[in-house]
């Protein structure tokens, strides 16, 4: 991968902060009222039918996060699902997890985690 | 997608993905036929034992800046092999395709 601008030790440090102080995380284009790109809403849906609690970040509303996150966690593209500060994977990951039942049961437990 | 980056094509794609992961079935469309959202099962066993993840991360490390720069939106399908013969009896794409060569 190109690095394009040198890490931002303070953005990196922000997002490990983020991710490390939410147990449910996403990192997406736009909020959860209204998803800006497909793969973002269709991670959002999923998270919904749980009807657990989560954060969202909205990459589009900051530049350096949107570029950030993406080296925090050496993957190109967002949304980004985090689970107890763990990345666990894009949009295709998920909807995958999901069809196979995997990922309601490891949200809950990450929900419930102390 | 900046300005002045022309679209990648499918056989770009493919190429690089088997120029990295060289046993590399890929099986690749473009979704919406503007060169902007691609959809790929890479079947590979280059993935055993690996979470999808580290899968995906080896896709996206053979695309490398073309991920960045030229490719909006890509679908991944990451499979072993053995996955992909299991998967075969009721996956609705390989049967369209089984079905094409029959």
């Amino acid at each position: 991968m190109q690095d394009a601008a040198p890490p931002n030790d303070a953005v990196h440090a922000h997002i490990d902060e983020t991710v490390k102080n939410n147990k449910v995380l996403i990192y997406m284009k736009g909020n959860r009222a209204f998803p800006m790109c497909g793969f973002s809403a269709a991670t959002i849906q999923i998270f919904d039918s749980f009807g657990i609690p989560y954060e969202t970040v909205d990459v589009l509303q900051d530049p350096s996060i949107r570029d950030g996150v993406k080296r925090y966690s050496n993957w190109p593209t967002v949304p980004q699902v985090y689970l107890n500060g763990e990345f666990v994977g894009g949009c295709d990951i998920i909807q995958e997890m999901h069809s196979r039942g995997e990922l309601e049961p490891l949200v809950r437990a990450a929900v419930e985690a102390d | 997608m900046p300005d002045g980056v022309p679209p990648i094509s499918t056989d770009e794609i493919q190429s690089h993905i088997v120029e990295a992961l060289p046993d590399a079935q890929v099986h690749i469309r473009d979704y919406t036929g503007g060169g902007d959202h691609y959809e790929a099962i890479v079947v590979s066993s280059a993935f055993d034992g690996k979470n999808a993840v580290a899968r995906h991360r080896l896709v996206y490390g053979a695309l490398q800046d073309a991920m960045v720069e030229r490719i909006h939106a890509l679908t991944l399908k990451t499979m072993t092999p053995q996955e992909f013969e299991a998967d075969a009896q009721n996956s609705g794409l390989v049967n369209i395709e089984t079905n094409k060569a029959s």
